[in-house]
Protein backbone atom coordinates (compact mmCIF):
# COMPACT_ATOMS: atom_id res chain seq x y z
CA UNK A 1 0.00 0.00 0.00
CA UNK A 2 1.45 3.31 -0.99
CA UNK A 3 1.70 6.24 1.40
CA UNK A 4 -1.20 8.32 0.19
CA UNK A 5 -3.50 5.34 0.66
CA UNK A 6 -2.79 4.97 4.36
CA UNK A 7 -5.14 7.69 5.58
CA UNK A 8 -8.90 7.33 5.13
CA UNK A 9 -12.10 8.84 6.37
CA UNK A 10 -13.33 5.45 7.47
CA UNK A 11 -11.83 1.98 7.91
CA UNK A 12 -14.30 -0.88 7.91
CA UNK A 13 -12.89 -4.08 9.37
CA UNK A 14 -14.73 -7.03 7.85
CA UNK A 15 -16.77 -7.44 4.68
CA UNK A 16 -19.92 -8.98 6.07
CA UNK A 17 -23.41 -7.52 5.81
CA UNK A 18 -22.89 -5.00 8.64
CA UNK A 19 -19.55 -3.69 7.42
CA UNK A 20 -20.50 -3.59 3.76
CA UNK A 21 -23.76 -1.77 4.53
CA UNK A 22 -21.85 0.95 6.35
CA UNK A 23 -19.16 1.09 3.66
CA UNK A 24 -21.70 1.31 0.84
CA UNK A 25 -23.66 4.17 2.39
CA UNK A 26 -20.54 6.11 3.36
CA UNK A 27 -18.86 5.68 -0.02
CA UNK A 28 -22.06 6.87 -1.70
CA UNK A 29 -21.78 10.07 0.30
CA UNK A 30 -18.31 10.58 -1.08
CA UNK A 31 -16.26 9.54 1.92
CA UNK A 32 -12.93 7.86 1.45
CA UNK A 33 -13.66 4.34 2.70
CA UNK A 34 -11.47 1.24 2.91
CA UNK A 35 -12.87 -2.20 3.72
CA UNK A 36 -10.33 -4.70 5.01
CA UNK A 37 -11.36 -8.33 4.59
CA UNK A 38 -9.37 -11.39 5.62
CA UNK A 39 -10.90 -13.77 3.04
CA UNK A 40 -9.84 -14.24 -0.57
CA UNK A 41 -12.98 -12.35 -1.52
CA UNK A 42 -15.84 -10.91 0.53
CA UNK A 43 -18.02 -13.89 1.37
CA UNK A 44 -15.36 -16.57 1.36
CA UNK A 45 -15.25 -16.67 5.18
CA UNK A 46 -18.88 -15.77 5.80
CA UNK A 47 -21.48 -18.20 7.08
CA UNK A 48 -25.06 -17.90 8.18
CA UNK A 49 -28.10 -20.15 8.28
CA UNK A 50 -29.27 -18.49 5.15
CA UNK A 51 -32.24 -16.10 5.47
CA UNK A 52 -31.93 -12.53 4.23
CA UNK A 53 -34.73 -10.02 4.75
CA UNK A 54 -35.78 -7.69 1.97
CA UNK A 55 -36.89 -4.56 3.80
CA UNK A 56 -33.70 -3.95 5.81
CA UNK A 57 -31.56 -4.85 2.80
CA UNK A 58 -33.45 -2.35 0.64
CA UNK A 59 -32.60 0.32 3.20
CA UNK A 60 -29.06 -0.14 1.96
CA UNK A 61 -29.45 -1.09 -1.71
CA UNK A 62 -32.94 -0.35 -3.05
CA UNK A 63 -34.18 -2.93 -5.54
CA UNK A 64 -31.29 -5.31 -4.76
CA UNK A 65 -33.56 -8.32 -5.15
CA UNK A 66 -33.96 -7.78 -8.86
CA UNK A 67 -30.24 -8.28 -9.47
CA UNK A 68 -28.57 -9.97 -6.51
CA UNK A 69 -27.78 -13.70 -6.55
CA UNK A 70 -30.58 -14.92 -4.28
CA UNK A 71 -31.74 -18.49 -3.88
CA UNK A 72 -35.50 -18.62 -3.19
CA UNK A 73 -38.06 -16.25 -1.72
CA UNK A 74 -39.59 -17.74 1.40
CA UNK A 75 -43.31 -18.40 1.13
CA UNK A 76 -43.64 -20.93 3.90
CA UNK A 77 -42.20 -21.06 7.41
CA UNK A 78 -42.34 -24.26 9.40
CA UNK A 79 -41.49 -25.18 12.98
CA UNK A 80 -41.05 -28.81 14.01
CA UNK A 81 -40.91 -30.15 17.53
CA UNK A 82 -39.04 -33.43 17.40
CA UNK A 83 -38.75 -36.37 19.72
CA UNK A 84 -36.71 -39.43 18.98
CA UNK A 85 -39.35 -41.02 16.78
CA UNK A 86 -41.91 -38.30 16.20
CA UNK A 87 -42.40 -34.80 14.87
CA UNK A 88 -45.07 -32.24 15.64
CA UNK A 89 -45.13 -29.81 12.73
CA UNK A 90 -46.56 -26.32 12.44
CA UNK A 91 -46.49 -24.43 9.16
CA UNK A 92 -47.55 -21.07 7.85
CA UNK A 93 -47.84 -20.12 4.19
CA UNK A 94 -49.16 -16.84 2.86
CA UNK A 95 -49.80 -15.83 -0.71
CA UNK A 96 -48.50 -12.35 0.16
CA UNK A 97 -45.03 -13.80 0.60
CA UNK A 98 -45.16 -15.12 -2.97
CA UNK A 99 -45.69 -11.61 -4.37
CA UNK A 100 -43.01 -9.14 -5.32
CA UNK A 101 -41.12 -7.50 -3.71
CA UNK A 102 -41.19 -10.51 -1.29
CA UNK A 103 -40.42 -10.61 2.41
CA UNK A 104 -37.31 -12.72 2.74
CA UNK A 105 -34.95 -14.86 0.72
CA UNK A 106 -32.66 -17.78 1.24
CA UNK A 107 -29.11 -16.92 0.20
CA UNK A 108 -25.69 -18.48 0.02
CA UNK A 109 -23.44 -15.93 1.59
CA UNK A 110 -20.33 -16.57 -0.46
CA UNK A 111 -22.34 -15.61 -3.54
CA UNK A 112 -24.46 -12.83 -2.10
CA UNK A 113 -21.63 -11.10 -0.25
CA UNK A 114 -19.45 -11.21 -3.34
CA UNK A 115 -22.19 -9.42 -5.24
CA UNK A 116 -22.67 -6.91 -2.46
CA UNK A 117 -18.95 -6.20 -2.48
CA UNK A 118 -19.22 -5.30 -6.16
CA UNK A 119 -21.85 -2.71 -5.27
CA UNK A 120 -19.67 -1.37 -2.48
CA UNK A 121 -16.77 -1.04 -4.90
CA UNK A 122 -18.96 0.62 -7.51
CA UNK A 123 -20.03 3.11 -4.84
CA UNK A 124 -16.39 4.10 -4.53
CA UNK A 125 -15.02 2.18 -1.54
CA UNK A 126 -11.72 0.38 -1.69
CA UNK A 127 -11.94 -3.30 -0.67
CA UNK A 128 -8.71 -4.97 0.32
CA UNK A 129 -9.04 -8.76 0.62
CA UNK A 130 -6.62 -11.32 2.07
CA UNK A 131 -5.83 -8.96 4.92
CA UNK A 132 -6.43 -9.60 8.60
CA UNK A 133 -7.12 -6.69 10.92
CA UNK A 134 -5.12 -7.55 14.02
CA UNK A 135 -5.68 -4.72 16.46
CA UNK A 136 -6.74 -1.14 16.81
CA UNK A 137 -4.07 1.54 16.84
CA UNK A 138 -4.71 3.60 19.95
CA UNK A 139 -3.61 7.03 21.05
CA UNK A 140 -4.55 7.09 24.69
CA UNK A 141 -8.14 5.96 24.71
CA UNK A 142 -8.73 7.08 21.14
CA UNK A 143 -8.86 4.66 18.23
CA UNK A 144 -6.98 6.21 15.34
CA UNK A 145 -6.51 3.29 12.99
CA UNK A 146 -5.88 -0.43 12.65
CA UNK A 147 -2.86 -2.66 12.38
CA UNK A 148 -3.23 -5.24 9.64
CA UNK A 149 -1.29 -8.42 9.03
CA UNK A 150 0.47 -6.94 6.01
CA UNK A 151 3.99 -5.60 6.26
CA UNK A 152 3.76 -1.83 6.80
CA UNK A 153 0.05 -2.42 6.98
CA UNK A 154 -0.95 0.27 9.45
CA UNK A 155 -4.01 2.21 8.34
CA UNK A 156 -5.32 5.44 9.81
CA UNK A 157 -8.77 7.01 9.71
CA UNK A 158 -11.14 9.30 11.57
CA UNK A 159 -13.34 6.34 12.38
CA UNK A 160 -12.90 2.58 12.49
CA UNK A 161 -16.04 0.49 12.10
CA UNK A 162 -15.50 -2.86 13.80
CA UNK A 163 -17.47 -5.29 11.66
CA UNK A 164 -15.12 -8.16 12.40
CA UNK A 165 -17.75 -10.62 13.51
CA UNK A 166 -18.59 -12.53 16.63
CA UNK A 167 -14.92 -13.03 17.58
CA UNK A 168 -14.35 -9.26 17.34
CA UNK A 169 -10.76 -8.75 18.38
CA UNK A 170 -11.16 -5.04 17.73
CA UNK A 171 -13.97 -4.57 20.23
CA UNK A 172 -12.01 -6.54 22.78
CA UNK A 173 -8.66 -4.88 22.25
CA UNK A 174 -10.18 -1.41 22.19
CA UNK A 175 -11.65 -2.20 25.60
CA UNK A 176 -15.29 -2.16 24.51
CA UNK A 177 -15.72 -5.80 25.47
CA UNK A 178 -14.25 -6.36 28.90
CA UNK A 179 -14.47 -10.12 29.14
CA UNK A 180 -14.44 -13.14 26.88
CA UNK A 181 -17.84 -14.24 25.62
CA UNK A 182 -19.16 -16.73 28.20
CA UNK A 183 -19.92 -20.25 26.97
CA UNK A 184 -23.64 -19.76 27.40
CA UNK A 185 -23.63 -16.59 25.32
CA UNK A 186 -22.49 -18.12 22.05
CA UNK A 187 -23.92 -20.96 20.01
CA UNK A 188 -21.86 -23.10 17.72
CA UNK A 189 -23.68 -23.79 14.47
CA UNK A 190 -22.64 -26.36 11.90
CA UNK A 191 -24.20 -26.60 8.49
CA UNK A 192 -24.06 -28.67 5.35
CA UNK A 193 -25.04 -27.48 1.93
CA UNK A 194 -26.64 -30.51 0.33
CA UNK A 195 -27.19 -30.59 -3.42
CA UNK A 196 -30.50 -31.85 -4.81
CA UNK A 197 -32.08 -31.32 -8.22
CA UNK A 198 -34.44 -28.34 -8.44
CA UNK A 199 -37.47 -30.47 -9.32
CA UNK A 200 -36.87 -32.73 -6.33
CA UNK A 201 -36.77 -29.74 -3.99
CA UNK A 202 -39.93 -28.29 -5.54
CA UNK A 203 -41.74 -31.64 -5.20
CA UNK A 204 -40.61 -32.35 -1.67
CA UNK A 205 -41.31 -28.90 -0.32
CA UNK A 206 -44.38 -28.24 -2.46
CA UNK A 207 -43.19 -25.05 -4.04
CA UNK A 208 -42.83 -23.87 -7.60
CA UNK A 209 -40.42 -21.60 -9.43
CA UNK A 210 -38.22 -19.71 -7.01
CA UNK A 211 -40.46 -20.17 -3.99
CA UNK A 212 -38.83 -21.56 -0.90
CA UNK A 213 -39.48 -22.97 2.54
CA UNK A 214 -37.71 -22.64 5.87
CA UNK A 215 -38.01 -25.18 8.66
CA UNK A 216 -36.78 -24.64 12.22
CA UNK A 217 -36.43 -27.80 14.27
CA UNK A 218 -36.47 -28.06 18.04
CA UNK A 219 -35.86 -30.44 20.92
CA UNK A 220 -34.53 -33.80 19.67
CA UNK A 221 -33.08 -31.94 16.67
CA UNK A 222 -30.44 -30.67 19.08
CA UNK A 223 -30.48 -33.74 21.33
CA UNK A 224 -32.51 -31.76 23.85
CA UNK A 225 -29.89 -29.02 24.15
CA UNK A 226 -30.74 -25.31 24.01
CA UNK A 227 -30.59 -24.49 20.33
CA UNK A 228 -32.32 -25.08 17.02
CA UNK A 229 -31.91 -26.99 13.83
CA UNK A 230 -32.83 -25.67 10.41
CA UNK A 231 -33.53 -26.76 6.86
CA UNK A 232 -33.68 -24.01 4.24
CA UNK A 233 -34.36 -24.53 0.56
CA UNK A 234 -31.96 -23.04 -1.96
CA UNK A 235 -32.34 -23.25 -5.73
CA UNK A 236 -30.65 -26.60 -6.15
CA UNK A 237 -29.48 -27.36 -2.63
CA UNK A 238 -30.61 -27.39 0.97
CA UNK A 239 -28.90 -25.61 3.86
CA UNK A 240 -29.15 -28.05 6.76
CA UNK A 241 -27.69 -27.29 10.13
CA UNK A 242 -28.05 -26.92 13.85
CA UNK A 243 -26.70 -24.64 16.52
CA UNK A 244 -26.49 -25.07 20.30
CA UNK A 245 -24.95 -23.11 23.14
CA UNK A 246 -21.29 -24.00 23.67
CA UNK A 247 -22.03 -24.49 27.37
CA UNK A 248 -24.45 -27.28 26.41
CA UNK A 249 -21.95 -29.01 24.13
CA UNK A 250 -19.35 -28.83 26.87
CA UNK A 251 -21.66 -30.19 29.51
CA UNK A 252 -22.99 -33.03 27.40
CA UNK A 253 -19.68 -33.88 25.80
CA UNK A 254 -21.16 -33.83 22.32
CA UNK A 255 -19.29 -33.25 19.07
CA UNK A 256 -21.00 -30.84 16.65
CA UNK A 257 -20.68 -33.11 13.62
CA UNK A 258 -22.32 -35.98 15.52
CA UNK A 259 -25.13 -33.64 16.47
CA UNK A 260 -25.73 -32.68 12.85
CA UNK A 261 -25.66 -36.32 11.71
CA UNK A 262 -28.11 -37.16 14.49
CA UNK A 263 -30.55 -34.55 13.19
CA UNK A 264 -30.10 -35.59 9.57
CA UNK A 265 -30.92 -39.18 10.49
CA UNK A 266 -34.21 -38.33 12.21
CA UNK A 267 -37.10 -40.24 10.57
CA UNK A 268 -38.89 -36.97 9.73
CA UNK A 269 -35.77 -35.28 8.37
CA UNK A 270 -34.00 -38.03 6.44
CA UNK A 271 -36.67 -38.32 3.69
CA UNK A 272 -36.22 -34.63 2.83
CA UNK A 273 -32.50 -35.14 2.31
CA UNK A 274 -32.70 -38.49 0.51
CA UNK A 275 -30.48 -38.66 -2.56
CA UNK A 276 -28.74 -35.42 -1.62
CA UNK A 277 -25.01 -34.91 -1.89
CA UNK A 278 -23.10 -32.83 0.61
CA UNK A 279 -21.20 -30.03 -1.12
CA UNK A 280 -19.71 -28.14 1.80
CA UNK A 281 -19.41 -28.36 5.59
CA UNK A 282 -19.43 -25.09 7.50
CA UNK A 283 -19.20 -23.82 11.06
CA UNK A 284 -19.89 -20.49 12.67
CA UNK A 285 -20.44 -18.97 16.09
CA UNK A 286 -23.69 -17.17 16.72
CA UNK A 287 -23.71 -14.48 19.38
CA UNK A 288 -26.51 -15.34 21.81
CA UNK A 289 -25.72 -12.92 24.61
CA UNK A 290 -28.53 -10.63 23.52
CA UNK A 291 -29.02 -7.42 25.42
CA UNK A 292 -26.82 -8.43 28.36
CA UNK A 293 -24.02 -9.62 26.09
CA UNK A 294 -23.74 -6.42 24.09
CA UNK A 295 -20.35 -4.72 24.34
CA UNK A 296 -20.06 -0.95 24.56
CA UNK A 297 -21.09 0.13 21.06
CA UNK A 298 -18.89 3.15 20.52
CA UNK A 299 -15.83 4.98 21.73
CA UNK A 300 -13.63 7.73 20.41
CA UNK A 301 -12.94 6.83 16.79
CA UNK A 302 -14.71 3.46 16.75
CA UNK A 303 -18.14 1.91 16.30
CA UNK A 304 -19.06 -1.76 16.70
CA UNK A 305 -21.68 -3.27 14.36
CA UNK A 306 -23.39 -6.57 13.56
CA UNK A 307 -22.21 -9.81 15.18
CA UNK A 308 -19.28 -7.97 16.74
CA UNK A 309 -21.88 -6.08 18.77
CA UNK A 310 -23.85 -9.30 19.48
CA UNK A 311 -26.80 -8.05 17.48
CA UNK A 312 -28.73 -11.29 16.97
CA UNK A 313 -32.35 -12.00 17.77
CA UNK A 314 -32.26 -15.76 18.13
CA UNK A 315 -35.95 -16.07 18.94
CA UNK A 316 -36.76 -15.01 15.38
CA UNK A 317 -33.54 -16.25 13.79
CA UNK A 318 -32.78 -12.67 12.74
CA UNK A 319 -29.21 -11.52 12.38
CA UNK A 320 -28.39 -10.21 8.92
CA UNK A 321 -31.12 -7.58 9.23
CA UNK A 322 -29.82 -6.36 12.58
CA UNK A 323 -26.32 -6.34 11.09
CA UNK A 324 -27.32 -4.28 8.06
CA UNK A 325 -29.42 -1.87 10.08
CA UNK A 326 -26.58 -1.34 12.54
CA UNK A 327 -24.29 -0.70 9.55
CA UNK A 328 -26.75 1.92 8.33
CA UNK A 329 -26.85 3.59 11.76
CA UNK A 330 -23.06 3.55 11.94
CA UNK A 331 -22.93 5.31 8.58
CA UNK A 332 -25.40 7.93 9.81
CA UNK A 333 -23.37 8.54 12.96
CA UNK A 334 -20.15 8.86 10.97
CA UNK A 335 -21.70 11.33 8.52
CA UNK A 336 -22.92 13.46 11.40
CA UNK A 337 -19.53 13.32 13.08
CA UNK A 338 -17.87 14.24 9.79
CA UNK A 339 -20.13 17.22 9.38
CA UNK A 340 -19.12 18.56 12.79
CA UNK A 341 -15.58 17.25 12.46
CA UNK A 342 -15.99 15.66 15.87
CA UNK A 343 -15.15 11.97 16.27
CA UNK A 344 -15.18 11.93 20.03
CA UNK A 345 -16.91 9.24 22.05
CA UNK A 346 -19.68 11.69 22.77
CA UNK A 347 -20.26 12.57 19.12
CA UNK A 348 -20.22 8.94 18.00
CA UNK A 349 -22.57 7.91 20.80
CA UNK A 350 -25.25 9.12 18.40
CA UNK A 351 -24.90 5.58 17.03
CA UNK A 352 -25.87 4.10 20.42
CA UNK A 353 -28.87 6.36 20.43
CA UNK A 354 -29.97 5.26 16.95
CA UNK A 355 -29.67 1.61 18.01
CA UNK A 356 -31.57 2.27 21.23
CA UNK A 357 -34.45 3.99 19.45
CA UNK A 358 -34.79 1.22 16.86
CA UNK A 359 -36.29 -2.24 16.71
CA UNK A 360 -32.82 -3.66 17.39
CA UNK A 361 -32.71 -2.57 21.01
CA UNK A 362 -36.43 -3.02 21.50
CA UNK A 363 -36.37 -6.62 20.28
CA UNK A 364 -33.21 -7.52 22.19
CA UNK A 365 -34.82 -5.98 25.27
CA UNK A 366 -38.01 -7.96 24.74
CA UNK A 367 -36.11 -11.26 24.63
CA UNK A 368 -33.40 -10.31 27.10
CA UNK A 369 -34.26 -13.13 29.52
CA UNK A 370 -35.22 -15.79 27.01
CA UNK A 371 -31.91 -17.57 26.55
CA UNK A 372 -31.31 -17.76 30.30
CA UNK A 373 -34.83 -19.03 30.89
CA UNK A 374 -34.58 -21.91 28.44
CA UNK A 375 -31.11 -22.76 29.64
CA UNK A 376 -32.50 -23.31 33.13
CA UNK A 377 -35.64 -25.10 31.88
CA UNK A 378 -34.47 -28.10 29.84
CA UNK A 379 -38.01 -29.51 30.09
CA UNK A 380 -38.90 -27.44 27.03
CA UNK A 381 -36.39 -29.39 24.96
CA UNK A 382 -37.24 -32.89 26.18
CA UNK A 383 -40.20 -33.42 28.53
CA UNK A 384 -42.76 -31.13 26.89
CA UNK A 385 -41.96 -32.13 23.31
CA UNK A 386 -42.34 -35.72 24.45
CA UNK A 387 -45.69 -35.12 26.15
CA UNK A 388 -46.95 -33.26 23.08
CA UNK A 389 -45.97 -35.95 20.60
CA UNK A 390 -47.18 -38.80 22.82
CA UNK A 391 -50.51 -37.05 23.39
CA UNK A 392 -50.97 -36.78 19.63
CA UNK A 393 -50.02 -40.40 19.17
CA UNK A 394 -52.50 -41.51 21.83
CA UNK A 395 -55.39 -39.55 20.37
CA UNK A 396 -54.62 -40.68 16.83
CA UNK A 397 -54.21 -44.35 17.68
CA UNK A 398 -57.48 -46.19 17.10
CA UNK A 399 -57.52 -49.15 19.45
CA UNK A 400 -61.00 -49.48 20.94
CA UNK A 401 -60.20 -47.25 23.92
CA UNK A 402 -62.63 -44.36 24.39
CA UNK A 403 -61.41 -40.85 23.73
CA UNK A 404 -62.24 -39.79 27.28
CA UNK A 405 -60.14 -42.64 28.67
CA UNK A 406 -57.32 -41.57 26.36
CA UNK A 407 -57.53 -38.00 27.58
CA UNK A 408 -57.38 -39.24 31.16
CA UNK A 409 -54.34 -41.33 30.36
CA UNK A 410 -52.58 -38.36 28.73
CA UNK A 411 -53.46 -36.19 31.72
CA UNK A 412 -52.16 -38.65 34.32
CA UNK A 413 -49.05 -39.45 32.31
CA UNK A 414 -48.23 -35.77 32.26
CA UNK A 415 -48.91 -35.36 35.96
CA UNK A 416 -46.63 -38.24 36.81
CA UNK A 417 -43.80 -36.51 35.01
CA UNK A 418 -44.30 -32.97 36.28
CA UNK A 419 -46.50 -31.51 39.00
CA UNK A 420 -49.25 -29.25 37.67
CA UNK A 421 -48.03 -26.22 39.60
CA UNK A 422 -44.55 -26.76 38.14
CA UNK A 423 -46.03 -26.90 34.67
CA UNK A 424 -48.01 -23.76 35.29
CA UNK A 425 -44.84 -22.03 36.47
CA UNK A 426 -42.86 -23.34 33.48
CA UNK A 427 -45.32 -22.01 30.94
CA UNK A 428 -45.87 -18.76 32.77
CA UNK A 429 -42.10 -18.29 32.88
CA UNK A 430 -41.71 -19.15 29.21
CA UNK A 431 -44.44 -16.72 28.29
CA UNK A 432 -42.90 -14.01 30.46
CA UNK A 433 -39.49 -14.52 28.85
CA UNK A 434 -40.80 -13.91 25.34
CA UNK A 435 -43.83 -11.69 25.89
CA UNK B 1 -28.43 -39.97 1.92
CA UNK B 2 -24.96 -41.39 2.20
CA UNK B 3 -23.32 -40.67 5.53
CA UNK B 4 -19.90 -39.09 5.24
CA UNK B 5 -17.20 -39.10 7.85
CA UNK B 6 -15.87 -35.79 9.10
CA UNK B 7 -12.68 -36.34 7.10
CA UNK B 8 -14.69 -36.89 3.92
CA UNK B 9 -16.66 -33.72 4.57
CA UNK B 10 -13.49 -31.71 4.99
CA UNK B 11 -12.30 -32.94 1.61
CA UNK B 12 -15.28 -31.10 0.11
CA UNK B 13 -14.18 -27.74 1.49
CA UNK B 14 -11.65 -25.47 -0.15
CA UNK B 15 -8.61 -24.81 2.04
CA UNK B 16 -5.35 -23.01 1.60
CA UNK B 17 -3.38 -24.08 4.66
CA UNK B 18 -0.50 -21.96 5.89
CA UNK B 19 2.87 -23.50 6.74
CA UNK B 20 2.50 -22.73 10.40
CA UNK B 21 -0.45 -23.11 12.72
CA UNK B 22 -2.45 -20.01 13.62
CA UNK B 23 -3.53 -21.83 16.81
CA UNK B 24 -1.03 -22.47 19.55
CA UNK B 25 -1.26 -24.25 22.86
CA UNK B 26 0.60 -22.03 25.31
CA UNK B 27 1.53 -24.65 27.88
CA UNK B 28 1.07 -28.40 27.28
CA UNK B 29 1.54 -29.02 31.00
CA UNK B 30 -1.72 -27.19 31.66
CA UNK B 31 -3.52 -29.50 29.21
CA UNK B 32 -2.29 -32.50 31.19
CA UNK B 33 -4.03 -31.08 34.25
CA UNK B 34 -7.13 -30.07 32.29
CA UNK B 35 -10.08 -32.16 33.38
CA UNK B 36 -12.51 -31.92 30.47
CA UNK B 37 -10.23 -31.04 27.54
CA UNK B 38 -13.26 -29.43 25.91
CA UNK B 39 -11.28 -28.51 22.83
CA UNK B 40 -11.05 -32.20 21.92
CA UNK B 41 -14.80 -32.49 21.38
CA UNK B 42 -16.45 -29.08 20.91
CA UNK B 43 -14.45 -28.26 17.79
CA UNK B 44 -16.61 -28.95 14.70
CA UNK B 45 -13.65 -30.37 12.79
CA UNK B 46 -11.75 -32.17 15.55
CA UNK B 47 -8.74 -29.87 15.36
CA UNK B 48 -7.47 -30.73 18.82
CA UNK B 49 -6.57 -34.34 19.60
CA UNK B 50 -5.19 -35.83 22.75
CA UNK B 51 -2.30 -37.98 21.54
CA UNK B 52 0.60 -39.40 23.51
CA UNK B 53 -0.06 -37.26 26.53
CA UNK B 54 -0.37 -33.96 24.72
CA UNK B 55 -2.70 -31.93 22.54
CA UNK B 56 -1.88 -32.03 18.84
CA UNK B 57 -3.36 -29.21 16.75
CA UNK B 58 -4.54 -30.18 13.25
CA UNK B 59 -5.03 -26.59 12.15
CA UNK B 60 -5.28 -27.38 8.43
CA UNK B 61 -9.00 -28.15 8.60
CA UNK B 62 -9.90 -25.28 10.92
CA UNK B 63 -13.14 -23.49 9.98
CA UNK B 64 -12.13 -20.41 11.99
CA UNK B 65 -15.30 -20.32 14.07
CA UNK B 66 -13.67 -19.47 17.41
CA UNK B 67 -15.40 -22.14 19.47
CA UNK B 68 -12.11 -23.39 20.94
CA UNK B 69 -11.22 -19.91 22.08
CA UNK B 70 -14.41 -19.71 24.12
CA UNK B 71 -14.08 -23.28 25.37
CA UNK B 72 -10.50 -22.74 26.58
CA UNK B 73 -11.19 -19.47 28.37
CA UNK B 74 -11.08 -21.07 31.83
CA UNK B 75 -7.46 -22.11 31.28
CA UNK B 76 -6.47 -19.23 28.96
CA UNK B 77 -4.10 -21.71 27.41
CA UNK B 78 -4.81 -21.12 23.74
CA UNK B 79 -3.25 -18.43 21.62
CA UNK B 80 -6.06 -17.90 19.15
CA UNK B 81 -5.90 -15.88 15.99
CA UNK B 82 -7.20 -16.00 12.46
CA UNK B 83 -4.97 -17.51 9.76
CA UNK B 84 -2.91 -14.98 7.86
CA UNK B 85 -4.73 -13.11 5.10
CA UNK B 86 -5.55 -15.35 2.16
CA UNK B 87 -5.02 -18.59 4.09
CA UNK B 88 -7.45 -20.99 5.70
CA UNK B 89 -10.91 -22.05 4.62
CA UNK B 90 -12.47 -20.73 1.42
CA UNK B 91 -16.20 -21.24 1.33
CA UNK B 92 -17.91 -21.53 -2.02
CA UNK B 93 -21.47 -21.46 -0.68
CA UNK B 94 -21.34 -19.86 2.76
Amino acid sequence: MSDQLERFDVIVAGAGPAGMSAAYLLAKEGLNVIVVERGDFPGSKNVMGGVLYRQPTEQIIPGFWREAPLERHVVETQAWVLTEKAAFKAAHRHEAFAQEPYNSFTVLRARFDKWMAQQVRAAGALIVPETVVEEPIMEGDKVVGVRTGRPDGDLYADVVIAADGVNSLLAQKAGLRKKEIPKNEAALAVKEVIALPREVIEDRFQVSGDQGVTIELYAEATWGMVGTGFIYTNKDSLSVGCGVLISELVERGITPNDLLEHMKAHPAVAPLLEGGETREYLAHLIPEGGLYGMPKLSTHGMLVVGDAAMLVNSMHREGSNLAMTSGKFAAQAVLRAKEWNDFSAESLSYYDQLIRDSFIYKDLYKYRNMSRFFETHPEFFSLYPDLLNEACREMLTVDGVSKRAKQRKIFWDALRKRMPWRMALDFYGAWRSIA
Amino acid sequence: MKKLTLEQKLFLNGFRPDQESHLRIIDQEKCKQCELRQCTYVCPVNTYRWENGQITVFFEGCLECGCCRIACQDCQNLEWRYPRGGYGVNYRTG
